[in-house]
């Protein structure tokens, strides 16, 4: 087994805010986050994959693939938009850091064929990231 | 759904590598310029890496600011701008970064519950790391 881990880069603008809550819980819980208009990010993304190494090509994944995957599930949907308005799971969830790492799990675990998804990870800034291994809380997935 | 969340945080502090059951010799020997009787200093930054389900309604682990505090409150306040040797924590204790990640994390592990702790790691240089993980680890 080897672990094999690209990264990639987008911008994207979003809010914290729940509609069940009430303004001032709003701002309560998620503060400057909270604001409207929204603020950006510059994220960084890294996919990790694992797989036994191919004998022949020497891979555990083409890169190229991966590549393309991440190009067209992820980055086309997400650089450059507003997450609230524009990427239709925060429609119901809130983009948050954690969300975020999730929404692209489940984006591109179906897309990939020949390595396995081990981790996402998601960094809003350099002193804050998210790791996503597809656990389910209850149980490893 | 189970996430990882993780923060990082600075501090500045000095330390000198002695330990008390070793001779002058030994200790030269062992800690090699760590040993320098004036001590030396490091920025260090601190990984904190907690983990839980994602909260329906809020969309978080944890709320940042919880983490933030407790962190500041807890840890930089205790460590920033300070002469390890000379705390509690090191009284018996060589103030490794081994022991300082110990001693971080029994602190988060201790005082911080609105999510679980899953490791601490510091960087005490740009080229060198370390990680606790609890227990099974020690």
């Amino acid at each position: 087994m080897i672990y094999l881990t690209r990264k990639a880069e987008f911008s994207a603008s979003h809010y914290y805010h729940n509609p069940e809550f009430s303004p001032e819980d709003n701002q309560r819980i998620f503060g400057k986050c909270n604001n409207p208009n929204g603020h950006g990010h510059n994220y960084t993304l890294e996919v990790t994959v694992k797989g036994d190494v191919n004998p022949k090509s020497g891979f555990v994944v083409d890169l190229k693939q991966l590549k393309d995957v991440m190009s067209r599930e992820v980055l086309d949907a997400f650089d450059h938009r507003f997450l609230n308005k524009e990427v239709p799971e925060f429609s119901t969830k809130i983009p948050t850091t954690e969300n975020i790492a999730i929404a692209i799990w489940e984006r591109l675990t179906p897309k990939l064929k020949q390595a396995q998804l081990h981790r996402v990870r998601v960094y809003e800034t350099p002193d804050l990231f998210v790791d996503f291994y597809g656990e389910d809380v209850y149980g490893e997935a | 759904m189970k996430v990882h969340l993780s923060r990082r945080y600075m501090f500045s502090a000095s330390h000198r590598l002695h330990s008390d059951e070793m001779s002058v010799e030994e200790n030269r020997e062992i800690y090699g310029k760590c040993n320098n009787p004036y001590g030396h200093g490091h920025n260090y930054t601190i990984e904190v890496t907690v983990s839980g389900a994602v909260d329906q309604q809020t969309g978080m682990v944890c709320n940042l600011v919880d983490l933030d505090a407790f962190v500041r409150n807890h840890i930089v306040e205790r460590y920033d701008h300070q002469n390890l040797n000379l705390l509690p924590d090191f009284a018996k204790l060589v103030p490794t970064t081994e022991n300082l990640c110990i001693a971080i994390y029994d602190i988060v592990n201790r005082g911080f519950h609105q999510a679980h702790l899953e490791k601490i790691r510091i960087e005490e240089t740009m080229m060198n790391s370390f990680e606790y993980a609890g227990e099974e680890s020690r």
